[in-house]
């Protein structure tokens, strides 16, 4: 791991959805610190709340209190601009869903934040190439999401969130969407990326899979953290995790 | 490690980087119809009939004036003797002698149809439009997340719509007009054809090209102005 420096800071992170007369929490004062450079996993049955923790970390919701901190700044503190330059250059986000556009090829997908970061085109399709080589995909840069299969659309959406070179990744059940196969690939690839590029990976999972490259695991279960693992710690029990997540 | 994490960029520079030339700006909106070629086709086509409607009512409206003319010029002529009644003259002249008061009813008429030629219209275009940016929240969320502004994708569905509204509407006046211009021609022979005709249609077509365009242009920002300020999570979340 990297210097014990904190990319990511939550504290008192509280969440309520209200919807007609009926409120829902969905997290209920999170405090959790991340360091830079580590691929943390956040595990948690159905409904536990990690995919609004992933929200209030990338800036995609306002939590109704608590603070998020990204590189020291507290996120409220951002105005509009601030905040999309964060979304833009500082954080990549990657979705069980993909969220490709689709009616732009590969290519057009990957490059697309490069435009919102104001580089030239020629400049963006080289760093678009660049990434998509990294991710096998090279020779599909001109397929559109429709034309590629779940796992490939996963790499393109993979390589479309390095676009900026993000400090962090945050990804919401990347291999929810995905067979056993392919979900690893997209797991090794992610940690290829932790590894060698230094990235830091947040990733909320149902997948198993994920603890062996994780470096921590942050067990989240209505809407609080029930336990922080380091992996050297449960490496050994994994079965006694399975029956954990079926609660 | 990352470069870019221990500097943090001042605020002018982040003000400077986010923001997208306008021209750009274009560029993305015109790309945008194109590759979505099909749908943008079904788009135009609504705000296309909307006006085509609207300019054939408005258009039948204008050669019935024009038609009143010719009938009053030639009566007055026949009266005054210098000109030689044909069969259909006869025909027009007792036609239209016999009852003003259906010719009135017919003008009304026609207002109504033109009235209701602008709703549909309205109607036609506010669908097409709210249609189109509803099918695309989850897009303008995926934008947002990539580092979109707020004022960019207003900024694109701003020009989208415009561009769109411009040529649709055009061609729908086009469309409007020379359908009923054809059947006047027949009915009515060249003699309709005159200044009043041109100066008509001119008008007409200006004002039903602005009217098709900032009708497309209304009812495209309102829903985007909802859609760019939702947070990208809710806009994420919406499934259609
Ligand atoms: N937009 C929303 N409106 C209302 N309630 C919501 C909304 N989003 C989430 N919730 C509620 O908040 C709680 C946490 O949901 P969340 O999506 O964060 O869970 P999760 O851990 O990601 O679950 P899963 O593993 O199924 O994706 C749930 O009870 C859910 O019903
Ligand atoms: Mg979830």
């Amino acid at each position: 791991m990297a210097s014990q420096e904190y990319v990511v800071r939550t504290r008192g992170l509280m969440k309520q959805y209200t919807m007609g007369n009926q409120t829902v929490s969905a997290l209920n004062g999170v405090d959790l610190d991340i360091y830079r450079g580590e691929y943390v996993s956040i595990m948690g049955p159905s409904g536990s709340g990690k995919s609004t923790l992933f929200n209030a970390i990338g800036g995609l919701d306002k939590p109704t209190s608590g603070s998020v901190f990204i590189n020291d700044v507290d996120m409220a503190q951002l105005d509009a601009q601030e905040l999309a330059y964060l979304r833009c250059h500082t954080i990549g986000y990657i979705f069980q869903t993909f969220n490709l556009i689709p009616v732009m090829t590969a290519l057009e997908n990957v490059t697309l934040p490069t435009v919102f970061a104001g580089m030239s085109t020629d400049d963006g399709i080289e760093r678009g190439m660049e990434l998509l080589n990294l991710v096998g995909l090279g020779d599909r840069y001109h397929h559109k999401p429709s034309e590629l299969s779940g796992g490939q659309q996963q790499r393109v959406a993979i390589a479309r969130s390095l676009a900026n070179h993000p400090s962090i990744v945050l990804a919401d059940e990347p291999t929810g969407n995905l067979d056993l196969k392919t979900g690893t690939e997209i797991i090794e690839l992610l940690k290829h990326l932790n590894r060698d590029q230094g990235v830091t990976i947040i990733s909320a999972t149902h997948d198993l899979k994920m603890v062996d490259v994780s470096d921590r695991i942050v067990w989240i279960r209505d809407g609080v953290i029930a336990k922080i693992e380091a992996r050297e710690d449960i490496e050994l029990k994994i079965g006694e995790m399975e029956g954990e997540l079926a609660h | 490690m990352n470069s870019k994490s221990s500097a943090p960029p001042s605020r002018s520079e982040i003000k400077r980087q986010i923001q997208l030339p306008f021209r750009k700006a274009v560029e993305i909106s015109i790309k945008s119809i194109r590759i979505r070629m099909g749908r943008s086709i079904i788009t135009a086509g609504g705000i296309l009939l909307g006006i085509a409607f609207f300019s054939s009512v408005r258009m039948s409206a204008m050669f019935a004036d024009i038609q009143n003319e010719i009938t009053k010029d030639r009566k007055a002529r026949i009266q005054a003797g210098t000109l030689k009644p044909t069969e259909k003259d006869t025909k027009l002249i007792a036609a239209s002698a016999v009852d003003a008061v259906e010719e009135r009813g017919a003008a009304n008429r026609l207002k109504w149809l033109s009235i209701m030629g602008l709703i549909v219209c309205t109607v036609g275009i506010a669908n097409a439009m709210l249609m189109s940016v509803t099918e695309r929240y989850k897009e303008i969320g995926t934008m947002k997340c990539l580092g979109a502004l707020d004022s960019l994708i207003v900024k694109l569905f701003f020009i989208e719509s415009c561009l769109l509204g411009l040529i649709a509407s055009a061609l729908g006046f086009v469309l409007g007009w020379l359908a009923v211009s054809v059947v006047n021609l027949v009915v009515l022979g060249l003699e309709a054809f005159g200044l009043p005709f041109w100066l008509g249609s001119v008008q007409l077509g200006l004002f039903a090209v602005a009217m098709g365009t900032a009708l497309t242009f209304v009812a495209t920002i309102a829903p985007a102005i909802r859609a760019a300020q939702m947070p990208p999570a809710a806009a994420l979340r919406v499934e259609i």
